[in-house]
C-alpha cells in the first residue's frame, strides 16, 4: 500500500476564524491525505510537538492575524531544532507579496493567499512529498 | 532492530517506528515479536462510544489525572477514513490540545483505512509499541461504530464505553455490540436534563443482563467541566485490580493473543488460498456455468493437494 500523505493543519495566534483552514482540511482530506486538524490558538511548541508525535509530511498554518512574520519563523526554528528536517512548513492566510518572499528566503515553503485555489496548493504538497520523502513503503 | 528499555526515549524515533509499523514494516514486526516477553506491563484502556459522546474530552481529563499521578500516558485515536478518497479527517487532537507539549505524553491519530491488513490487528500492534516503549497507560479511543471498531476496544484490557443522554431511549440509540464490551459505563454529558432518566433506563439495561463476577459500573461525568472523572479513575482502578486478582487480566490477554493469532494465520493462508492461478480458474469455471459446489470441491482440493506437492509459492 502506497503511504499516505499526513498533514498537521493548525491555527496559531489568536484569531478565531477558523474557516479556511477547515476548507483546506476538507480539501486534503479528499485528495487522499490524512489531516490531523489541531484547532485554534495553537502555540508554536504545540504544533512542533503535534507535528513529531504524528510523524507529519507537512506542517500547514492558517494566520489571518498578520503575526506571519513571527509566527512562520518561530514554528520554522523550533522545527529544525527538534530535528524536523523532511517536513515542509507551509500554509496560507493573509500575506503581503514581499513578506511571502522573505519567509521563502528563511527557509518556509510557498504560501497561498486568500484566494488561492486549494487544488494549486495540493499539487505544491505532493510534489513537495515525492521529491523529499524519506522513508518510503516497501 | 533490538529494544532495551535504557536507552532514553527518542520521540522522533519513537513516532516513525509507529508509521513503519502501520504500514507493516517487517522490521517492526520482528522487534515487537522478538521482545514479545516483555509486553503486557502497560495498563491498555479501551474508550469507545458514538461520535460526539465526549470521547476525546474524556481521555484528555484521564490522561490529565494519570500525569498527576506521575505516570506516562500514551493515547492512540483512531477515526474513520473516507471510503471515497481514502483520506480522513483526523480532529481528536482538538480535544487534546489542552494536555500542552507534555513530554510524558504520547498522542497519534490514526485513519481506520491506514493501516495494512487489519486495523485491530494494526492497533494492538500499535498499543504493544507503546507497553515496550515504556508507557504506563495506553488510552486507545475509537468510535462505535461498525465491527472493526468494536474490535479495537478488545485490544484493552478494561473498555469503556462512552454514551450520552438522549431525548429518546438510550439503549435503543445504543449500537449493536456496546452493550456487551462494556467493562465501565460512561454516561457523559450529565450536565444535560435528560441524564437522570438515561442513566436510569442503563441501570434496568445493566442488570437484565448476567455478567458473572463483575458488573459495569456507571459513572456521570461531564467531561469538558472535569467533573466525575476521579470518580471514574477509581473506577478503573477497581476494575484493574479485579482482573489481577482473579486471574481475568491473563485471561483475557491470552484470548487476545487468540484472536490476532488465528486472524494472521486466516489472513496467511488467504493468501496462499486466492493466488492468480486459482482466482483465474475461478473465473474460467463460472465462465463455463460450471456448478458452484464442483468449483468449490476442484479448488479445495487443489489447495489442499498443494501442500503435498509443495509448488504454492511459485504459482503466484
Ligand atoms: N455539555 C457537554 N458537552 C460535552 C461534554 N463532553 C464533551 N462535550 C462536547 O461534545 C463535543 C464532542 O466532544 P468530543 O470529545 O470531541 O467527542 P468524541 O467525538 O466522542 O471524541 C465537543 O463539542 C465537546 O466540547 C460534556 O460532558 N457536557
Ligand atoms: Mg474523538
Amino acid at each position: 500500500m502506497e503511504r499516505k500523505i499526513r498533514i498537521l493543519i493548525a491555527k496559531p495566534g489568536l484569531d478565531g476564524h477558523d474557516r479556511g483552514a477547515k476548507v483546506m482540511a476538507a480539501a486534503c482530506r479528499d485528495a487522499g491525505m490524512e489531516v490531523i486538524y489541531t484547532g485554534l490558538r495553537q502555540t508554536p511548541e504545540m504544533i512542533v510537538n503535534a507535528a513529531i508525535q504524528e510523524d507529519v509530511d507537512i506542517v500547514a498554518l492558517s494566520i489571518l492575524s498578520g503575526a506571519h512574520m513571527t509566527l512562520f519563523p518561530a514554528v520554522l526554528k523550533l522545527m529544525k531544532e527538534k530535528g524536523l528536517n523532511d517536513v515542509l512548513l507551509t500554509g496560507g492566510g493573509i500575506i503581503p507579496e514581499e513578506d511571502m518572499k522573505a519567509l521563502e528566503a528563511l527557509g518556509v515553503g510557498k504560501l497561498f493567499g486568500p484566494g488561492t485555489n486549494t487544488q494549486e496548493a495540493i499539487e505544491y504538497m505532493k510534489n513537495w512529498v515525492s521529491k523529499h520523502r524519506t522513508y518510503k513503503v516497501v | 532492530m533490538s529494544f532495551t528499555s535504557n536507552v532514553p526515549f527518542d520521540v522522533l524515533q519513537f513516532a516513525k517506528t509507529l508509521t513503519k509499523l502501520e504500514y507493516g514494516d517487517p522490521t517492526v514486526l520482528d522487534m515487537i515479536n522478538q521482545n514479545y516477553q516483555n509486553l503486557g506491563r502497560a495498563y491498555r484502556i479501551g474508550v469507545t462510544g458514538p461520535p460526539g459522546a465526549g470521547k476525546s474530552s474524556l481521555v484528555t481529563m484521564m490522561a490529565k489525572h494519570y500525569r498527576e499521578e506521575g505516570v506516562r500516558v500514551g493515547i492512540i485515536a483512531v477515526d474513520p477514513s473516507s471510503p471515497f478518497s481514502g483520506g480522513a479527517l483526523l480532529g481528536d487532537r482538538i480535544r487534546m490540545q489542552q494536555l500542552g507539549a507534555d513530554e510524558n505524553i504520547f498522542i497519534r491519530s490514526m485513519a481506520s483505512r491506514g493501516a495494512m491488513g487489519g486495523l485491530a490487528e494494526y492497533a494492538d500492534a500499535a498499543a504493544d509499541l507503546f507497553d515496550l516503549y515504556g508507557f504506563d497507560v495506553i488510552l486507545l479511543e475509537t468510535v462505535g461504530v461498525g465491527q472493526s471498531e468494536l474490535e479495537i476496544a478488545q485490544c484493552a484490557d478494561t473498555t469503556v464505553v462512552v454514551i450520552v443522554p438522549q431525548s429518546g431511549d438510550v439503549i435503543q440509540g445504543m449500537k449493536a455490540g456496546l452493550m456487551e464490551i462494556g467493562d465501565l459505563f460512561v454516561m457523559n454529558k450529565s450536565d444535560d436534563p435528560f441524564s437522570e432518566k438515561a442513566t436510569q433506563q442503563l441501570k434496568s439495561a445493566i442488570h437484565l443482563k448476567e455478567w458473572g463476577e463483575w458488573t459495569p459500573p456507571i459513572i456521570n461525568t461531564v467531561a469538558t467541566e472535569n467533573r466525575g472523572i476521579d470518580r471514574l479513575i477509581h473506577q478503573l482502578n477497581a476494575h484493574h485490580s479485579f482482573l489481577i486478582q482473579t486471574g481475568a487480566l491473563e485471561q483475557r490477554r491470552q484470548q487476545r493473543l487468540v484472536r490476532r493469532i488465528k486472524q494472521m494465520v486466516t489472513e496467511k493462508v488467504e493468501r496462499e488460498l486466492w493466488n492468480k492461478t486459482r482466482e483465474i480458474k475461478l473465473l474460467q469455471a463460472i465462465q463455463e456455468r460450471r456448478q458452484p459446489q464442483h468449483i468449490l470441491e476442484e479448488i479445495y482440493q487443489d489447495f489442499r493437494g498443494s501442500f503435498y506437492v509443495g509448488n504454492e509459492s511459485e504459482s503466484n
